[in-house]
């Protein structure tokens, strides 16, 4: 399962990281990494974009970016 | 007195700036980082017999280069021109905080750690034990706030006592499995005596992470042939153990386990002080539908206020330099020098100064924006509409700025942290009509557009800019900036009461930095202009005129109508009529006239001159406004409704005017982009009005 795939307030512990190395460095500056547990805040209207947390972090991303991390539900 | 100097680094929004304003007396000197458009502030103060030098480094969350901002806190801590580094940490962040400083730690300099927002921690129950945390680091770590002053001389004393140390041995103890592989490279390099300033674990954990600047620096020395098989074996081990084989990965691996440990180890967390103002805002300002209602609403707010509250100081000033104008006239008389003193001079830099009122308040609201931590969810909200053209959803504010002025708007584009995106945004916002080419439009509807369709009309020029301005930002992302999708993810700060000594700097600066730069080029620039349109001198016309004035002096009306015609043969035979002579066979396709050709090349100075310009070329004299019906019925007799739609895509497109276009080329970093924003917007413009031209041509 992907992150993509989370509904809104669903938590999910991350498995694998499988983006390119640019994107996979900036998901790592933030803590999103192996291990590290999220949670869906909101999508947007469009649903083309999400909010999750980590720890203490929000963060927003596209969902075609949440599609390279791999979750555990 | 002795000087140490300071890089100042930490995460985006932690305090740094505010930490060391709370330090003393300070100075501040904003400059650039050479060749690129990140600000460089230099902050300066004396203290306890020391003079500190302080390098603010952008805001980055680990040590990458992928935006310029990034790149360069990478490339000063690398050329290490500094004593130390002060790492602010966020302390209601910490692990996340700590990331960075394990980095930073891997660089072997001498490191203080100021735990700032340690009010804000202790209200948020995160209990930092700051004895246990340096021990784990082995650097100093002082617990501060910035807001409530506290822990700021202990932090100077953490800095010049480190200062005074020789140098700190490397600390960081990573997994076994990691640390034999870098015992493995040390070992070598001893066996080698390789010379070094630098600790050798620093070299091993950088040539583990094949970074590339070692890697050349070792691949020239003969040690380099047994080092490499070395190197080759060591990768192979930590591809098997970490089942990947992205060396960086293994790295920030390492580097986080790291920082999750010094967390377990130094922070209580009381778990019952749950704060969550943030949350309780973000469930409205984010909300899925209401969310971007209020958003536009406050847009709309900010530009309701930016252009109506700045159009008062506007006229003040417009009125101060038309005084300014006729004094100087009046003072040296109608020679040369007044003429080119006040036409040229001082209405070339009353032109720059008009729009100072629109950057502060604009800048005051995109500051507002900013510094709360709203403008984040803006681009959160907005990411989905503005990818669809390859635009990054913080591009909306740029953009929009460009219907009021261009000027803000290319400044504004520095809220994008990427070269890409913001060079995308840099070239379309000049599609966004702004309000100096209005009065272009209203003259062009006036002349050919019935009344009751003018307003309609007027929205539809428009709205159809901005609908060019995203195709043309779709293409150019298939074209010249194709490649990858720079990455969103962005982090949702906490939100945030910004003060007012923060906003006036952030305004001021910028206020500042428009009026130094865009002032001293377009002061030489409006001086060219001036000499072009008034030179070669035509002095027998002139006199031949002036006794033919002297016969009808008696009728208001033929004085008038004399010296128009006298204005029109100085400006035809001006070297700037010579040029819209020459371009005659450029435009002459798009059905436009020397006339309208000059209107263009003088609307390059300012899109408030095209008007002026067509007043005085088609006999009116200068003192002519877009409601001037008898100009209205001159356009109307001179210029085919084709050739006048033409114009209308030709103004909406074309190249900004010169105060723009000089913030333009700074902004993007360069002559280059200017060179090319010439040629797309005109070869655009060009391109568009011609189609228009043989369609209405057709259907008309
Ligand atoms: N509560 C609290 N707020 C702080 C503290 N230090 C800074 N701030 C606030 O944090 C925000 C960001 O500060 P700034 O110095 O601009 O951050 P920088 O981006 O790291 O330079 C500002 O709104 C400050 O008012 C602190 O110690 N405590």
């Amino acid at each position: 399962m992907t992150l993509n795939m989370l509904k809104k307030g669903q938590s999910a512990t991350i498995i694998a990281i499988h983006s390119e190395k640019e994107l996979k460095n900036r998901f790592n500056s933030f803590g999103l990494i192996k291990g590290s547990i999220i949670t869906v805040e909101r999508h947007t209207l469009g649903g083309k974009t999400m909010e999750i947390r980590i720890n203490k972090t929000r963060m927003a991303l596209r969902l075609s970016e949440a599609e390279t991390v791999e979750i555990s539900a | 007195m002795k000087t140490i100097k300071i890089a100042l680094v930490g995460q985006p929004n932690v305090g740094k700036s505010f930490l060391i304003n709370a330090m003393g007396d300070v100075k501040l000197k904003v400059g650039n980082f050479s060749g690129v458009t990140v600000e460089k502030k230099t902050i300066t103060f004396s203290r306890d017999n020391y003079n500190f030098e302080v390098t603010d480094l952008p805001g980055s969350y680990s040590l990458t280069d992928y935006t310029s901002e990034e790149r360069v806190t990478k490339d000063f801590l690398g050329a290490s021109d500094y004593d130390l580094i002060l790492n602010v940490i966020d302390s209601t962040n910490i692990e996340r905080n700590l990331y960075l400083t394990m980095e930073l730690l891997a660089l072997d300099q001498k490191i203080v750690v100021a735990l700032n927002m340690q009010d804000e921690a202790v209200k948020e129950g995160v209990h930092i034990n700051e004895r246990q945390l340096s021990k784990l680091l082995g650097v100093k770590c002082v617990q501060t706030s910035a807001l409530e002053k506290t822990g700021i001389d202990e932090l100077i004393e953490a800095i010049i006592n480190t200062n005074k140390q020789s140098s700190q041995p490397f600390h960081l103890q990573y997994s076994d499995v990691y640390e034999e592989e870098i015992s493995k490279i040390t070992h070598f390099l001893e066996d080698k005596h390789y010379q070094t300033n630098t600790h050798l674990k620093s070299i091993a954990i950088k040539l583990l992470r094949e970074d590339g600047e070692t890697y050349h620096h070792f691949h020239d020395q003969p040690i380099w042939t047994e080092l490499q098989p070395l190197l080759n074996k060591s990768y192979q081990h930590l591809y098997l153990h970490y089942k990947t084989k992205d060396l960086d990965e293994i790295f920030h691996d390492e580097k986080n386990a790291l920082a999750k440990g010094a967390v377990t180890e130094s922070v209580k967390f009381d778990t019952t002080k749950a704060v969550g103002l943030t949350d309780k805002i973000d469930a409205v300002l984010t909300n899925q539908f209401i969310g971007l209602p209020i958003f536009l609403f406050l847009m709309w707010g900010l530009f309701q206020i930016t252009f109506e509250w700045g159009s008062i100081p506007m006229d003040w000033i417009d009125a101060f330099f038309g005084m300014l104008i006729d004094g100087t006239k009046s003072f040296l008389g109608d020679t040369e020098l007044a003429s080119v003193i006040a036409d040229g001079a001082i209405a070339g830099v009353g032109a720059v100064v008009l729009f100072l009122p629109n950057i502060i308040i604009l800048f005051t609201g995109i500051a507002l924006l900013e510094s709360t931590g709203y403008m984040s969810r803006a681009a959160f909200l907005l990411d989905g509409f503005f990818h669809k053209f390859g635009l990054h959803g913080k591009s909306f504010v740029p953009l929009v700025s460009g219907f009021g002025c261009s000027v803000p708007a290319y400044m504004a584009a520095r809220v994008l942290k990427n070269d890409r995106d913001r060079l995308l945004t840099l070239y379309i916002i000049g599609f966004m009509s702004c309000g100096a080419k209005l009065p272009v439009y209203v003259l062009i509807i006036g002349a050919f557009v019935a009344e009751e369709h003018a307003g309609n009309m007027l929205f539809a020029i428009y709205i159809l800019g901005a609908l060019l301005g995203v195709f043309a930002a779709k293409i150019l992302k298939m074209t010249v900036f194709k490649g990858e999708d720079e990455p969103f993810v962005m982090e949702m700060p906490k939100y945030r009461l910004p003060t007012l000594k923060l906003l006036y700097h952030t305004v001021s600066e910028k206020a500042w930095m428009y009026l130094k730069k865009a002032g001293t080029y377009i002061l030489l620039a409006s001086i060219l202009i001036w000499f072009a349109s008034n030179y070669p001198k035509h002095p027998d016309m002139e006199a031949q005129y002036a006794s033919n004035i002297e016969q009808v002096v008696a009728d208001e009306n033929k004085v008038s109508k004399l010296n128009n015609e006298l204005a029109l043969y100085n400006l035809e035979n001006s070297y700037l009529g010579m040029i819209g002579h020459a371009s005659e066979p450029f435009f002459a396709p798009l059905g436009f006239d020397w006339r309208m050709a000059v209107a263009l090349e003088t609307g390059l100075a300012a899109k408030e001159i095209v008007v002026a310009t067509m007043g005085v070329l088609y006999g009116l004299g200068d003192e002519h406004d877009e409601q001037s019906a008898s100009l209205v019925d001159k356009l109307k007799a001179n210029i085919s409704l084709p050739a006048a739609i033409a114009f209308t895509i030709f103004v909406m497109i074309y190249f900004p005017c010169l105060a723009a276009s000089m913030v333009f080329r700074r902004e993007a970093g360069g002559w280059k982009h200017w060179g090319y924003l010439f040629v797309f917007t005109t070869g655009t413009a060009w391109i568009l009005a011609f189609i228009a031209f043989n369609i209405a041509s057709v259907i008309f």
